[in-house]
């Protein structure tokens, strides 16, 4: 008898009782045909040899444990970011499903997204009629201002044309001819999250600049003062989005952030359920055109969409997801060169602070030894942040990092000496990632949710930075850019380091000398 | 203020109609026949299922895949199981089910892994075998341990006309006789998660019973040897559930398939009956046992002290005096605990109003364990159930529940809108929704993170979390006093 009404216990402790316990035990005896223990333990221990390092590393089909998702997934991203506008993707209704559960878990907020639902016969004859059904639906029902159309794989590999299929739903009235519908094929098979959100963003730029898909007139750029600010696929969108106005109003820039989903997901529960809320207005993408210039924070998530951009001749500053005092330096002052506004004494003030956080604690974080992963700039931002703190990142890998991205890394590593044992791994993954941290310990892992894997099979502790966060709530919230990001940064990873310290002090009479009260 | 049952039929009536007009005719049609009213005395709840969503309406449901991966193989925690395709179906359902289960995780176990062919465009253009061969040869080399392997097919895999079932006999063979299992899984077959369901129950037919032969058990049988079919272990389901039939008497041979393995699953045609929790998902391996094995199998319901005490009752029927009595002494043995659960938390929530939307077993399955502590459930419906769920839900829903089958986004928010429950349990992706609406909401696909809810120790979490839903102070917060 397990449970007492004054203290219900649920999964942590219930199965821990002599009755479960035995219970499991019998069932593995008996009925699992399972391997011996002693075999396990041989298996364990050859895992995290050298040996099987190699043959991990010699993997040519097989992924396991990827730090990467699907193009769909960015498209979802980036078209939430604009005013009332819902997302429709052409194709197997399971993968809304998945990219709305995705969001929901990381953000603790609803997903609004719809499908055209293709079944079998859509893979007959083509998910035209799912199209032409879907629009109409979804507009009547969701009262979008805009739906922005992307595709999974099944749609890709049959080959359907969202142009044409657009323009035949215009033209069967599923949605008015003027109403806005920008598209981007996103297949699955084809890079990662980061591709379908350049993809997506590329297309709803394309759609209002260059005449609708050949219903408008193309825009004719006349330009301005203004700049605009692309963020990019970033868990940290809300806190991020929100310090990146604050830190260009307090500069005063007119600025237009593109793709701007730092409202949509972080909703109040006030009694209502808000289905869109804030994000690019469709008039501000449209006049986004005659900006004089266009930033993008995570240039490897951006490369078609700046490249266009540039090509209509604005002035384009691409970063990689910059943390740190440096990074943040070089951000205000490409701002600052772009719109000739001068940084204002406030942002020079919190940069002073977060110089003094830094060499308050640099003691503590001086030399310890980091392994990072995640999509391609956070890598970049991440690691040029710890090499700025005199830290040591070791191991750092994106699964979806190309042989550019490699360079840039070993460059970053190149301008350091505390680069100089460290190393890039593109295109690997969390299984790989393990056998690094076996063989080549670390103190410290940062990455996502999933770490926490690496962090129970190696022992390493995990620092959660990153896309997504599942078993963690809210920090989301706080930003990673700008000096005030570089500042939570610093706290995350000490707090880390503290916790760790005290946990390997606290055993009385043994160990407990170094349990120390001031750190 | 509680509504009469013919207050309740009238304005369903006219909630009904009122979602309808909103939707252009032809999808209004098709919409109207998945929502209704129950009716006492009617076979089924008047509603049609398992028919294709209507696109551009956000339903809820998923895919083949899902139902295959997610559901019915993913927990078989010895076996590998290859998300074959592009990466995202394995990232997105990636450990996302809580399965809970014992075992090594990378070395014996990888149940909370994800495995994938990542398909690049190269594959797609020139076909996956080869890659999934070699893909299988690494398997063995980096995880020696494994006891089989499944191929999860994602869509582009039978548009692309790949071979899987040839990949897998062929690699079979060369790993002397090892189980490898195809699964024609594509997400875009079939209408929701359910085809997937039945897709791989049927490849448990084909490709483990009807492979492994007359290999004999590994165990001594007994007459008391039961499978348990069904449960997938979510918080630890399966295992609450375990120990009450091992407490009668009962001898579990198999859980399939939460926390359980290969060796299980080919135990499975020696039991002497099979109880079946999730009837949608595993009815139809049931009922292939029952033809080819004699295996007779019982529906039982582990949620609420009374529905358990009904079915461990039935379950008992099919033994002897020995296990009858057993029966007896666990039902015994609980009721205190049981009642002391009910004393504590019925006054919390007596009269309060329940609406429920899940995948294909609970939307009737939970509403006893509702009854149980005074609460109501008014309103209820199927992400993926057909028309035998509808006909089992008529046992447990009242007149004039409201049903609504396979329901969009913009449906259940005007349903809960209006019938201002005190409750809504459904998914990850309604959660949001209600509580931003200020209504109390449990996930009641993972439990919200909790559980067990099967069986006696699960009712008492289960009892619980339904409390600390509905009376949370927040739900006071939710409008700024100066308003």
């Amino acid at each position: 008898m397990s449970q007492n009404t004054d203290n219900v216990i649920d999964h942590f402790n219930l199965f821990r009782g002599p009755e479960y316990v035995e219970m499991f035990e019998n069932k593995k005896k008996n009925f699992e045909n399972a391997e011996p223990a002693d075999k396990v333990e041989q298996i364990r221990e050859w895992t995290k040899t050298w040996e099987y390092r190699e043959k991990n590393f010699s993997r040519e089909a097989l992924t396991v444990n990827p730090a990467k998702a699907c193009q769909p997934l960015g498209a979802v991203f980036a078209a939430v970011g604009f005013e009332g506008t819902l997302p429709f993707v052409h194709g197997s209704q399971g993968c809304v499903a998945y990219y709305r559960s995705h969001f929901s878990r990381h953000f603790k907020e609803p997903s609004s997204c719809v499908s055209s639902s293709m079944t079998e016969d859509a893979a007959v004859f083509g998910g035209l009629n799912n199209m032409i059904d879907g629009l109409a639906n979804a507009y009547n029902l969701y009262k979008p201002k805009m739906i922005a159309v992307s595709t999974t794989c099944m749609a890709e590999v049959i080959g359907d044309d969202l142009n044409a299929f657009i323009k035949s739903s215009k033209e069967k009235g599923s949605v008015p001819a003027e109403f806005d519908v920008p598209f981007a094929h996103t297949p699955a098979f084809v890079g990662s999250h980061i591709t379908g959100y350049d993809n997506t963003l590329k297309g709803i730029l394309e759609h209002f600049w260059d005449g609708k898909a050949g219903t408008a007139p193309a825009e004719t750029r006349v330009p301005n003062a203004s700049i605009n600010f692309i963020g990019g696929f970033d868990g940290y969108t809300v806190g991020n989005t929100r310090e990146i106005k604050r830190i260009l109003s307090l500069m005063g820039v007119d600025y237009t952030i593109l793709a701007d989903n730092s409202d949509v997901w972080d909703t109040p529960t006030d009694g209502q359920f808000r289905m869109y809320d804030g994000g690019t207005t469709l008039e501000q993408a449209r006049l986004a055109l005659n900006a004089k210039a266009t930033i993008s924070m995570q240039e490897h998530c951006t490369e078609k969409t700046m490249k266009f951009i540039a090509a209509k001749g604005h002035a384009v500053a691409n970063f990689n997801h910059p943390v740190g005092v440096a990074a943040t330096d070089k951000f205000l002052m490409e701002v600052a060169r772009l719109t000739g506004k001068a940084i204002p004494a406030e942002l020079e003030k919190e940069r002073g602070r977060v110089v003094d956080a830094i060499a308050d604690s640099s003691a503590h974080i001086h030399g310890k030894k980091f392994a990072v992963y995640g999509d391609p700039d956070l890598c970049l931002g991440l690691a040029a942040f710890l090499l700025e703190l005199g830290a040591e990142p070791v191991h750092i890998l994106a699964t979806n990092g190309s042989k550019e991205w490699l360079a840039k890394v070993n460059a970053l590593l190149a301008s350091s000496p505390f680069g100089k044992n460290c190393h890039a791994y593109a295109g690997k993954d969390l299984w790989h990632m393990r056998s690094l941290l076996f063989t080549e310990p670390v103190d410290f892992l940062i990455g996502n949710t999933y770490g926490k894997y690496l962090e129970r099979d190696t022992g390493t502790p995990l620092i959660r930075i990153g896309f997504p966060i599942f078993d963690r709530h809210h920090h989301h919230r706080y930003p990673v850019w700008g000096y005030q990001g570089a500042m939570n940064v610093l706290v995350w990873i000490l707090d880390k380091i503290f916790e760790e310290m005290d946990k390997n002090t606290i055993v009385p009479a043994k160990t407990d000398y170094s349990y120390d009260i001031i750190r | 203020m509680s509504l009469t049952v013919q207050e309740a039929k009238a304005r369903n009536k006219e909630l009904i109609d009122e979602v309808l007009k909103v939707y252009p005719e032809k999808t209004a049609k098709r919409r109207a026949k998945h929502l209704g009213t129950f009716e006492e005395g009617k076979p089924d709840c008047g509603v049609k299922s398992n028919i294709k969503s209507v696109p551009g309406v956000m339903t809820i449901r998923g895919c083949a895949y899902a139902g295959s991966k997610g559901v019915v193989w993913g927990p078989i925690k010895d076996m590998i199981h290859i998300s074959h395709g592009p990466v995202g179906c394995g990232q997105y359902s990636w450990a996302a089910r809580r399965n809970y289960y014992i075992g090594t995780t990378g070395i014996d176990s990888f149940v909370t892994m994800q495995f994938t062919s990542d398909f690049q465009e190269k594959d797609i253009v020139f076909g996956g075998d080869k890659k999934l061969e070699k893909i299988m040869d690494e398997i063995q080399d980096l995880f020696p341990l494994n006891h089989g392997i499944t191929v999860q097919s994602e869509c582009p895999i039978g548009l692309i006309g790949d071979d899987i079932e040839a990949v897998s006999k062929k690699k079979s063979k060369e790993f002397g006789g090892k189980t490898i299992v195809p699964v024609r899984c594509e997400g875009f077959r079939g209408v929701s998660q359910s085809l997937g369901h039945h897709i791989a129950n049927d490849t448990i037919r084909d490709w483990v019973f009807d492979k492994m032969g007359d290999k004999p058990a590994t165990f001594a049988s007994s007459p008391y040897d039961v499978a348990i079919i069904g449960d997938y272990n979510i918080g630890g389901d399966a295992w609450s559930s375990r120990i009450l039939l091992e407490e009668m008497g009962l001898r579990v041979i198999a859980q399939w398939s939460g926390d359980g393995s290969l060796a299980e699953l080919e135990n499975t045609p020696k039991a002497k009956l099979n109880v079946l929790h999730c009837y949608r998902s595993m009815n139809y391996i049931s009922r292939h046992m029952e033809e080819k094995y004699g295996i007779p199998w019982v529906e039982y319901n582990f949620f609420g002290p009374s529905k358990i005490e009904a079915s461990l009752r039935e379950i008992a029927s099919h033994f002897d005096d020995k296990i009858k009595e057993g029966a007896e002494r666990v039902i015994a043995k609980y009721k205190p605990m049981m009642q002391a659960v009910v004393d504590k938390y019925k006054p919390r929530l007596a009269g309060k109003k329940v609406m429920l939307f899940v995948g294909g077993l609970r939307p009737r399955h939970v509403i006893g364990a509702y009854e149980d502590l005074g609460m109501d459930v008014v309103g209820t419906g199927y992400e993926f159930g057909h028309n035998d769920d509808y006909q089992r839900t008529t046992h447990y829903v009242k007149d004039g529940t409201l049903i609504y089958d396979d329901v969009t986004g913009y449906e259940f928010e005007k349903f809960v809108e209006k019938v201002q429950p005190d409750l809504v349990g459904s998914g990850i992706k309604e959660k949001y929704v209600f509580q931003k609406m200020g209504v109390p909401f449990r996930q009641m696909h993972s439990w919200d993170y909790s559980g067990p809810y099967h069986g006696y120790d699960g009712f008492a979490i289960f009892a619980r979390d339904m409390d600390m839903a509905i009376n949370n102070p927040v739900w006071g917060l939710t409008k700024a006093p100066w308003k």
